[in-house]
């Protein structure tokens, strides 16, 4: 996979607890809730905690997360309705592309993985095709 | 074909070939440092760890209980750092389905988050946290113990407190790494060893502890907490694929024993 470093976007961090949630950021959020529900069913635990964000076309947000070996992980990205099409990707610690189970449709997305070293790793959330957009990652564990 | 042209010919498939064999171009160092970090998503809770732990098998979890701690401080950093740590003890005392251990933690956990003036929704927390460990709900209490911690974190940020945030969190990570390098300790495998390996959020972690204001960050005991970082962060920088010996998680539970110690020492009072 080519890396677009021109589009490294290194947004600001729009903490759980700044700021009051806009309209946009709630309906995100809802849509990753909404995607990383299904994934309950099947045994994993949603970790209360979420980043939002806001990503242009062809933009990039990287958002760092740290895992345990042993784990196995889905990591959620839902958005506002501009967005038609995101990606999601996972990289390890030395910025290496991790092969995950992927799923997307339109403007939600995941990327299913198990790690076989604990440590930090990079979840790359990029928005493909659509306008401007909010969006919102939360993970679940088991 | 003439040999210009066969020469250009495999060239190019020369070139196809070292393209298709070639490793996907890795993220640029300068890019992943730039990374969006925060206390919400960055730092993992207990409960993930305790996760990993299990998957190697079930760890002795009652043996990795504490007896009470007090909870009469008067210095708001260190009631932060224990409340995280009795997140932590929480999770642990879920773990060990002991329903009696976790209603006295969250009872606790209750009594330190009113002495820091959290909001009712934290306090009226403690009341479901006792009913679902009345009912031996063990998914529902780990949600709500989870809960719990994101609730005092949001009233902190709504009273202006959030320095205080990040020593919720340290105190979690702290009283988890220690149960968890216990555990190891007590029934040495590799597998459950490679946990402890988290070099990069201990470097978080003290990043965040040095950007706390100044009044939080001259407090002796963030002083000594965050003094003592670096040296964890070199014990958990296990080299990747390699799983710590069981001297390595020695000294890793030794470190984070000793700050426990002081975190919840009482003499700690202003």
């Amino acid at each position: 996979m080519k890396i677009r470093v021109f589009a490294a976007v290194a947004l600001t961090i729009a903490s759980a607890f700044a700021a009051p949630e806009s309209d946009n950021e709630v309906s995100a959020r809802k849509a990753a809730l909404d995607l990383a529900g299904a994934f309950t069913n099947e045994g994993f635990k949603m970790r209360d905690g979420h980043w939002s964000g806001t990503i242009k076309p062809k933009e990039q947000a990287l958002i760092a997360v740290n895992l345990y070996a042993g784990n196995q992980y889905w990591f959620s990205i839902g958005a506002t309705e501009s967005a038609k099409k995101i990606a999601v990707n996972l990289y390890d610690e030395t910025g290496k592309l991790m092969q995950t189970e992927s799923y997307n449709e339109g403007d939600k997305a995941a990327a299913g993985f198990s790690p076989t070293m604990s440590g930090q790793y990079y979840v790359m959330v990029e928005l493909v095709e659509g306008d401007a957009s909010s969006v919102c990652l939360v993970y679940s564990y088991k | 074909m003439r040999p210009a042209k066969r020469l250009g010919a495999i060239a190019f498939l020369l070139s196809c070939c070292a393209l298709i064999g070639a490793e996907p171009a890795r993220l640029p160092a300068d890019q992943m440092a730039k990374a969006v970090k925060s206390d919400a998503i960055s730092i993992p809770t207990p409960g993930e760890l305790f996760a990993a732990l299990e998957k190697p098998g079930k760890p002795n979890w009652v043996g990795q209980m504490r007896g009470p701690v007090a909870t009469s401080y008067k210095n708001r950093a260190q009631i932060a750092l224990n409340l995280g740590s009795l997140i932590a003890d929480g999770f642990i005392a879920v773990e060990a389905k002991d329903s009696q251990q976790v209603k006295n933690i969250g009872t606790d956990i209750i009594k330190l988050a009113k002495a820091l003036g959290v909001s009712e929704n934290v306090l009226s927390r403690g009341n479901s946290i006792n009913e679902f460990a009345e009912n031996n709900e063990w998914d529902a209490l780990q949600e709500e113990l989870e809960a719990t911690q994101n609730e005092v974190k949001s009233s902190m940020q709504t009273h202006r407190d959030q320095d205080l945030i990040i020593l919720v969190s340290v105190g979690g990570w702290i009283r988890g790494t220690q149960a968890v390098s216990s555990a190891v300790m007590q029934n040495y495998d590799e597998r459950a060893a490679k946990v402890l390996r988290q070099p990069a959020l201990v470097s978080f972690i003290q990043s965040q502890l040095n950007e706390v204001s100044g009044d939080v960050k001259d407090e002796p005991l963030v002083k000594e907490v965050s003094g003592e970082l670096p040296a964890v962060e070199k014990l958990v920088s296990f080299p990747p694929g390699k799983a710590p010996s069981a001297d390595d998680v020695k000294k890793v539970n030794e470190a984070v024993g000793k700050i426990m110690t002081r975190i919840q020492a009482k003499e700690e009072s202003k």
